[in-house]
């Protein structure tokens, strides 16, 4: 009998030990406590980005004011970023008390309004008189009732663009005269086509045919889908239009034929493949983040159309899972003051939400070393004055995906236009 | 603890043990109970971590996709089959079913050809051994993420290196992400890159233990290297073969790291869904949030799984008489 315990108990005790293991896993927020916490109790706040948004130096400073907070903050890669907090929400557990959430992605989430908690419930709906209209409107929920996120950023456009590469092109260099170039997108195809004529080698136009087309549908009154949330995006001229003009640039042979952020794209920007590249304030950072040896050969003129549109941009949102409310409205209150914004711009190049701020000499006087001292400060403000506010629908996304692969199909010798555009229309009805 | 407790308390214990007859039998009891119970105490750790990581999500999946089911709506409606139904007319399930199988067969055949054969050659007596079969398994503890990243530079269609190298024979650059079998091409090298070293050593291991005399006496009667590979070293390790086989296999069925990185975290895997695997499919639709149809195609390749191992399996039992 001596024996024979030991030989039992080895594996009971695993057996034990998995069973306890696992209902740790399950078991985590268990301990949290309720909101009803006296002054003294410590609260750890989460904050779930997407990117770095330069925001360690604020958590310092909302630490000044409340002591017993502690905040951690945690970064996901962007497409999985959204996906995760679909997940928290729908299976009800490990969401951020305070959770970024990009433009793209917004009108999925405000229509699920009883998953949030309501910021206007803690003071904030005070913060209205700051925000760019349309902006403060993305962040309600869909009847207006409820406020469920306050914006960080928006992404106003340029067009940014190689002087060596014009230079050799016979192009005019300086940004106001490049500007002048192309007051609508069939101008700047036309420069496109004297860039072509003039055979720089290994130079094409722009990267790729399906951030033009976005910046196009961007600059629209109306995009992808109506205000109803209807999807439009097939019936609707101004997508068909971009759609046409996209394709006609593509058959003008002016892309280089390289998707955006992919490997061969990062080489063929330091490598000079492409003359010129569509612009959202945050892109500047990403285009020295790939090729900071081209340090001085860009610069930065007005984006073609005339103002511009939206591309990318911010909410901070509090998922209804988080305990503490109060200090998570105090905290994006802090994240999203005029303060931060403005400081935000000139650390990470983030387009301020608040149009006050757009006439401020910080802003509107800040000059970019790597983008040849290009005035982006005054640019990306005169660009978000223009800016023709457009609804963004629940899976904009998706629907992009669609278009650009169909541009894809086309530049890659696979489809004739036409097919192309009917097999956008029937992957469109997929996406209801 | 447990023994010093006993031997303070034995003094006043033992007359109350049973007499010695009874004791040995108790002890054959015991015994018999210890036979018979503790293998499955043994198992029990992987039965139970099994049935809540495999068994249940399997079954739960299948009742997923009996439903309409998106997980940010609560309603759930029950369509029964129609899941299953709809997927089967779907070409673009079709199309990533071509691809894993086109994949599948495009990097597995060729990297078990290749294991073999580098399990034979390291199989011979060499000099500093160990290095050379630490190298073979490096590949596979790569990240994979790494792997695609360089392999994507390498077969770039303006600035690749497999490109400029085929330039020398005059051939006109290969625009690998875009066609289809190219791109096939591409991913199934990535693979091959990782797993051939990690199969070859699982060859060798069983290589190993082939005696040392077939070897000599086949020596003695003139037979080749290649001929021993073939006639003695491979009829010998079919167990291991069949296992590879069948691993692989199902690993290939399941790719997935490799096409999303290749297409640059396109869900779709390029634009004309060329390189579309399965597992990239199923994860498209988990993205869109359709719950009900992910899982009915999850179930699908389940099945294809149990099929194309079934399959394996089969074929290469079946070739013992062409392989000896």
């Amino acid at each position: 009998m001596g024996k024979l315990r030991p030989r039992l108990v080895t594996p009971l005790l695993a057996t034990v030990m998995v069973l306890g293991l696992s209902a740790c896993g399950g078991g985590t927020d268990a301990g949290a406590s309720p909101d009803a916490a006296r002054p003294a109790e410590k609260i750890k706040l989460t904050v779930a980005l997407f990117s770095d948004f330069h925001f360690a130096p604020l958590y310092e400073e909302f630490k000044k004011t409340h002591p017993n907070v502690e905040i951690v903050e945690r970064r996901a890669q962007f497409n999985d970023h959204h996906t995760n907090l679909t997940t928290q929400l729908a299976t009800g557990s490990g969401a951020a008390d305070v959770i970024a959430v990009e433009a793209g992605y917004i009108a999925t989430f405000t229509p699920l309004a009883d998953k949030f908690h309501d910021l206007g419930q803690y003071g904030l709906t005070k913060r209205q008189g700051d925000y760019l209209d349309w902006k403060w409107r993305q962040g309600l929920s869909p009847d207006g009732g409820k406020l469920l996120g306050l914006g960080t950023d928006v992404g106003g456009l340029a067009m940014c663009y190689r002087t060596d590469l014009f230079e050799k092109a016979g192009l005019p260099t300086g940004r106001d005269e490049v500007s002048a170039l192309w007051p609508t997108w069939e101008a700047y195809m036309e420069a496109g086509k004297k860039f072509t004529a003039a055979k720089v080698a290994g130079a094409k136009w722009f990267d790729g045919p399906g951030e033009n087309f976005r910046a196009m549908v961007d600059q629209a009154p109306v995009g992808f889908y109506d205000e109803q949330n209807t999807l439009v995006a097939g019936t609707n001229p101004d997508v068909r239009k971009a759609w046409d003009l996209s394709v006609a640039m593509i058959q003008a042979g002016q892309s280089a034929e390289l998707a955006a952020f992919s490997p061969p794209w990062n080489t063929g920007l330091t490598k000079g493949s492409f003359a010129t590249i569509i612009c959202p304030s945050w892109k500047t950072g990403s285009i020295k983040d790939a090729a900071p040896a081209t340090s001085g050969k860009w610069d930065v003129a007005a984006v073609p159309g005339g103002g511009g549109g939206n591309q990318g941009g911010t909410h901070l949102m509090a998922p209804k899972q988080g305990k503490h409310p109060k200090e998570a409205a105090e905290l994006i209150d802090l994240l999203t003051s005029k303060d931060t914004q403005l400081k935000l711009f000139t650390e990470a190049g983030a387009l301020p939400s608040i149009p006050a701020l757009y006439d401020d000499p910080a802003i509107t006087s800040y000059v970019n070393p790597f983008f040849s001292d290009a005035p982006t400060g005054k640019i990306f403000t005169d660009a978000a004055k223009a800016l023709k506010p457009q609804h963004v629908g629940p899976k904009a996304g998706d629907v992009l995906t669609a278009f650009g692969n169909g541009l894809q199909r086309i530049e890659q010798g696979k489809q004739a236009p036409q097919d192309a555009w009917q097999q956008v229309l029937k992957d469109l009805d997929r996406i209801k | 603890m447990a023994t010093r407790a006993s031997t303070a308390v034995t003094p006043s214990r033992r007359p109350q043990l049973p007499p010695p007859r009874d004791r040995a039998r108790l002890r054959v009891l015991a015994h018999r109970l210890d036979m018979k119970a503790s293998p499955y105490a043994y198992v029990a750790p992987y039965l139970l971590l099994f049935c809540a990581f495999g068994l249940f999500p399997l079954l739960y999946t299948a009742w997923v996709s009996l439903h309409d089911w998106t997980l940010l709506s609560d309603t759930h409606t029950f369509v029964g089959l129609g899941n299953f139904q709809a997927l089967l007319g779907d070409e673009y399930f079709w199309n990533a079913a071509f691809n894993t199988l086109s994949i599948g067969v495009l990097s597995t055949v060729p990297q078990l050809a290749l294991a073999i054969w580098l399990a034979h050659l390291l199989n011979r007596p060499l000099r500093a051994q160990t290095i050379f079969r630490v190298t073979l398994l490096l590949p596979n503890v790569t990240s994979v993420v790494a792997v695609v990243v360089i392999f994507s530079q390498l077969f770039g269609r303006d600035f690749g290196l497999v490109n400029w190298v085929l330039s020398w024979s005059g051939a006109q650059p290969v625009d690998w992400n875009a066609g289809t079998a190219s791109s096939h091409v591409a991913i199934s090298v990535m693979i091959m890159w990782r797993w051939t070293g990690y199969n070859a050593l699982i060859f060798l291991a069983a290589m190993q233990a082939v005696p040392r005399e077939l070897y000599e006496a086949a020596t003695i009667d003139g037979a080749s290297g290649f001929t021993q590979l073939r006639r003695i070293t491979i009829p010998m390790i079919r167990p291991t073969v069949v296992f590879v086989v069948i691993t692989s296999t199902i690993g290939a069925m399941q790719v997935l790291a490799e096409p999303l990185l290749f297409g640059v975290y396109s869900l779709t895997g390029g634009p004309d869904r060329q390189y579309q695997t399965l597992s990239l499919f199923i994860y498209e639709n988990f993205t869109k949030l359709d719950f009900g149809y992910a899982s009915a195609i999850s179930w699908m390749m389940f099945l294809f799984i149990v099929v194309a191992a079934a399959v394996n399996y089969l074929l290469t039992r079946r070739a013992r008489g062409s392989l000896t």
